[in-house]
């Protein structure tokens, strides 16, 4: 064995090591260094007064502030919809579910993960198509609509979680609820669950972080550059990534292009909270197995 | 508990109402019309195989850049480098998963964009070459946590066999762990593959979304998915409708052959594919 191959080997895999490490320290102080100056109140409301915006008293035109609303319905929407139902399939494909129906619902599920978020709008846009031609023939884009394909987004991950934490529950707490004399279903809710919650937990702020960075769905399904605060939810909306993406490409001013750089700022460290909460959670989960 | 069944229902309405809206094609015998290289809605052209070739071209240049670093990374993480220094490198390339798609494509746009332009006089900046860069950072988390997981299921003797052996941790990289993950490899790739097929955004800001077979690293050129998304943004006639459903149906087809070859893949081995 040429010990110079070796030595080479180990070289390329510290350099792409330090090459990635540069790539996103670039990326992310770039970014801190063009966005921080534009982060102030006027950002986020323009020239409205902060309270006024808040509460909905007057619209806000020259501010990302309909855009975090909007951002933060959709995710709190899809949340409502998502999460029940992920965490009640975790439950049944960990728990109830026979075999060979959990080798199939977990292909189908695969194959929802892997379905591209664009594919996930274009259902949402054909969706309305068809309902077009059948029942609503005023069916249009909505806030509900995005929601909606949003969910279905990320029933995959929190489905997955649920499951996976579920099934890391160690044998002897498993055993523990029927030998309490408790149901499958007691204990499962108040043995099981419990255990797994912060497995469980920190799938779903993951979750939450993929669905309010998501673009290419919410592009097919409603979300438009001019749309102030969302007021029903058969409306069309605003959204922080739309709203990146949109000014990228379309600013006039060199105001609006700071403006970019602060929502960019903005929603990066909106998923970066998220994701150091996720594995904040995470690791106390874990610490809890190894107090065995 | 009837829950799980929403996720069935919709991978199957999901499919029905692709086909359902991209019938009119084969009904009509106009799938030549779509399967043509031309695309030119107002001369009434619509073929989308320049965007097939685009996504290709994008997602497999984007793969071959990638993948190297990433098993490099991944060597690093599980062998080479002092457990700190791999827990903090794991740490980065898990928070790169959390950096939103459209924040790398951003600001792609602001630093990478120029830079082509004048390093390659390659016209206006917006080409293969800027997104195939950007693409590649993006799919390179996808690549090493599948192979990191692959290696973790690794059989724990075999690391203290090769110590008593005495090879290096390097040796023990080459020669053992890699050989032996070596289906890992393959599973990661395809699933960065369908990640980098799958991604809008990149391709739509960076890419220059002509509508041309990709002839040189500095073309614009239009894939699958930006094709989607420009298509329905601009209201159009009803053919060019047609080929979007077409290009969903192809899109949601990968996706569903990519799973059928992991779960294979997976098979063979006899391990599960999450880990």
């Amino acid at each position: 064995m040429p010990k110079r191959s070796d030595w080479f080997f180990t070289c390329l895999a510290w350099l792409s090591g330090t090459g990635i490490l540069l790539t996103v320290a670039i990326l992310v102080v770039f970014l801190l260094l063009r966005g921080i100056g534009s982060i102030n109140a006027s950002l986020f409301f323009g020239e409205t007064p902060w309270f006024d915006a808040i509460t909905g008293r007057k619209p806000v035109f020259d501010g990302i502030w309909p855009a975090v609303a909007g951002t933060f319905s959709l995710v709190a929407l899809s949340s409502l919809l998502s999460i029940p139902v992920g965490i009640a399939s975790g439950v049944y494909l960990s728990g109830y579910a026979p075999k060979r129906l959990r080798v199939f619902l977990g292909f189908a599920i695969d194959l929802l993960s892997g379905t591209p978020s664009i594919v996930m709008g274009l259902f949402g846009f054909t969706l309305i198509l068809f309902l077009r031609k059948t029942i609503f023939p005023e069916a249009g884009t909505c806030l509900f609509l995005a929601s909606l394909c949003i969910a279905l987004l990320v029933l995959p991950y929190v489905i997955r979680t649920t499951e996976t934490s579920l099934d890391a529950v160690p044998e002897h707490l498993r055993v523990l609820g029927p030998a309490m004399g408790l149901t499958k279903s007691q204990s499962i809710r108040h043995v099981l669950l419990p255990l797994a919650s912060r497995g469980i937990l920190s799938g779903v702020i993951l979750s939450i972080g993929r669905a309010s960075e998501d673009t290419a769905v919410i592009l097919l399904t409603g979300v438009v550059a001019q749309a102030g605060v969302p007021q029903s939810l058969w409306g069309k909306f605003e959204a922080l990534p739309f709203r990146i993406y949109y000014l990228a490409a379309e600013h006039k001013t060199p105001l609006e292009l700071e403006q970019a750089f602060g929502t960019a700022l903005v929603l990066l460290t909106l998923t970066g909270v998220l994701f150091l909460t996720a594995v904040f959670v995470q690791r106390s989960a874990e610490k809890r197995w190894k107090k065995k | 508990m009837i829950a799980t069944s929403v996720s069935a229902v919709t991978i199957f309405s999901i499919l029905f109402l692709l086909v359902y809206f991209s019938s009119p094609l084969f009904t009509e015998g106009r799938i030549y019309e779509i399967f043509s290289l031309q695309w030119q809605p107002f001369g009434g052209k619509y073929g989308i195989l320049p965007m097939c070739a685009a996504s290709l071209c994008l997602s497999l240049s984007a793969l071959v850049l990638a993948f190297p670093p990433a098993i490099g990374v991944c060597c690093l993480i599980y062998a080479l480098a002092p457990r700190r220094v791999a827990q903090f490198f794991l740490s980065l390339i898990r928070f790169m998963t959390s950096i939103p798609t459209v924040v790398y494509g951003f600001v792609s746009v602001f630093l990478l964009v120029p830079r082509v332009r004048d390093c390659f006089d390659g016209g206006s900046g917006f080409s293969l070459l800027t997104a195939t860069l950007t693409l590649s950072l993006l799919i390179l988390p996808t690549i090493v946590l599948v192979f990191h997981a692959r290696l973790e299921q690794l059989d724990p003797t075999l690391r203290l066999t090769s110590e008593a052996m005495g090879f290096t941790a390097v040796q023990q990289v080459r020669h053992v762990f890699i050989p032996a993950a070596g289906e890992g490899l393959v599973i990661a790739a395809v699933l960065g593959f369908a990640r980098a097929i799958g991604d809008t955004l990149i391709s739509l800001m960076l890419a220059g979304n002509a509508p041309q077979l990709p002839h040189s690293l500095f073309a614009s050129v239009r894939t699958l998915t930006s094709h989607i998304a420009l298509v329905l943004a601009t209201d159009s006639r009803s053919m060019a409708y047609q080929s979007v459903f077409a290009s969903g149906l192809i899109l949601f087809l990968l996706a569903g052959a990519v799973n059928l070859l992991i779960r294979k893949a997976a098979k063979k081995s006899g391990r599960s594919p999450h880990a």
